[in-house]
């Protein structure tokens, strides 16, 4: 079988990166710090995308786990920066519709997080909390580090907006002209 | 007097507040002026460049046109905004499409030139490493410091410039010229794994063992970070269940231990684990009414 060859040509164009210099070392993965709790471990990732394997790439909880730590881009002997390719996939599946397969709230917590930065200009930590674990129900994991945070006085509990917020929204809207299926609307 | 344009960040208010004390505590007392930037924005951290490429660039694109109308030397003290803003720069650089997108999209106009550095980097400036050492006057004698560097600071070394990212060694000079003891491990540049601390806090806190567990090994007595989601992911996602847990210190509040500064119990207030119990047993807790 001749492997659908479109899908590493769009990952190698808007990535930047070159990946049929991969000769599967594997330097990537034993310097990942994640690798052991990815479906996918960044070489594979590499491989799967030259097999064509759009779905199982996409759909990977693999590409939401990588945390951009770059580890693996500073050791490749081929000098591929995966964080890199894996900001690209994050890219596509969300695209592509594929987002939320493995990783709803990872994926949650990031609309969550540029959303509240949509709306003040800089983070709010209370009311991003808030609206994220309502969002995934993913109450019990975060309440008591957020009390903890409180009690020390880290937590200020109500939002400043920003002045330029105009510019703002608009620097949002045209990062979002090309996303499909995520919440956030421009 | 040195004079430097400031960008706090969001964790300065919040996860973050004892670094930005201590920061200004330390700059002030060495004669470092930080002027805030006006109306900055979040940085994006890693939201941002995990949903939209653009959206991640553009966000400290618009904080760099801003620090480009102060004419001065823009410092950053989180590693993480460090990292993003960089980014974002090397993509102005270097990516003449990118930058004439990132132009449109913010309304501005790169004007090259625009010094981007950490904190760390102000303090360690020659003439400011000499004030520095004249004015410590409690070194942080008996205290075994492992520092932590993590991953935004020293990667991706074309990026941030900070030289050895495998084996970086500036903070450990600085503990040493602070009078302590620097301990060297292999765990100063794996990656906290902050990013995952809500959504995974179990792996999170396997990470943050397994770091805690590698400066216990070498020898350390407390951790020393420069960047707010790290040293909160460590002080508070180390579950001390296989072994003590060790405080983790900002190096500016170390900084301001050696240099006897004022409302240190402020700062320590604000750890999850607390680090009087070892200050204490090294004599460096400050006493007095208004420590
Ligand atoms: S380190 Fe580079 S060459 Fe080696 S497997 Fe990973 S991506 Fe391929
Ligand atoms: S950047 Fe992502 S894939 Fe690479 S080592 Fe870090 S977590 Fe792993």
């Amino acid at each position: 079988m001749i492997p659908d060859t479109s899908f590493a040509a769009a990952v190698q164009e808007r990535s930047g990166e070159k990946l049929a210099a991969c000769y599967q070392c594997l330097k990537c993965t034993a310097g990942c710090p994640l690798s052991s709790h990815m479906d996918l471990k960044p070489n594979a990732i590499l491989r799967m995308i030259q097999y064509g394997q759009r779905e199982r790439v996409l759909k990977s909880h693999a590409i939401w786990f990588c945390v951009s730590c770059m580890t693996c881009g500073v050791r490749c002997p081929n000098d591929i920066d995966i964080s890199v390719v894996m900001d690209t996939l994050r890219e596509m599946a969300i695209e592509e519709g594929y987002a939320y397969a493995a990783e709803k709230r990872v994926v949650q917590l990031h609309e969550e997080f540029v959303r509240s930065v949509k709306l003040w200009g800089r983070l709010h930590e209370v009311t991003f909390y808030m609206a994220y674990m309502a969002r995934s129900l993913d109450i019990i994991a975060s309440i008591p580090s957020g009390l903890a945070l409180m009690a020390r006085g880290k937590l200020p509990f109500l939002p400043k907006r920003i002045k330029g917020g105009k510019q703002i929204k608009r620097l949002f809207k045209e990062a979002y002209k090309t996303k499909g299926q995520l919440e956030e609307e421009a | 007097m040195a004079e430097y344009s400031f960008y706090p960040g969001c964790t300065a208010h919040s996860t973050g507040l004892e670094y930005n004390l201590s920061l200004h505590a330390v700059a002030h007392a060495l004669g470092i002026e930080l002027k805030e930037i006006d109306d900055w924005n979040c940085c994006g951290g890693a939201a941002a460049r995990s949903i939209s490429n653009l959206l991640g660039l553009a966000l400290p694109a618009r904080n760099i046109a801003k620090a480009q109308e102060c004419d001065l030397p823009l410092v950053i003290p989180c590693p993480g905004c460090f990292n993003a803003t960089r980014r974002a720069q090397y993509a102005l650089i270097n990516d003449p499409e990118m930058r004439e997108r990132l132009e449109e999209v913010v309304e501005f106009k790169y004007k090259p030139g625009l010094e981007i550095v950490s904190m760390h980097q102000v303090f360690l400036e020659p003439d400011v490493l000499d004030r520095l050492a004249e004015s410590v006057n409690r070194p942080l004698r008996g205290l075994k410091i492992a520092s932590y560097y993590g991953c935004a600071l020293v990667r991706h070394p074309e990026i941030v410039q900070m030289g050895d990212y495998e084996n970086p060694v500036f903070f450990d000079r600085l503990v040493e010229l602070l009078g302590g003891e620097p301990i060297d491990w292999s765990y100063k540049t794996d990656c906290c794994g902050a990013d995952l601390a809500m959504t995974h806090g179990k792996i999170a806190a396997e990470i943050a063992d397994n770091i805690v567990a590698g400066a216990i090994e070498a020898g350390a007595d407390c951790l020393m970070a420069s960047c707010g989601l790290c040293q909160v992911n460590l002080d508070m996602r180390q579950t001390g269940k296989e072994q003590k847990k060790l405080p983790t210190f900002y190096f500016t509040e170390l900084m301001g231990v050696a240099l006897n500064l004022p409302k240190q119990s402020q700062w320590w207030g604000m750890h999850i684990v607390s680090p009087k119990p070892l200050l204490r047993a090294t004599r460096l807790l400050r006493r007095g009414g208004r420590s």
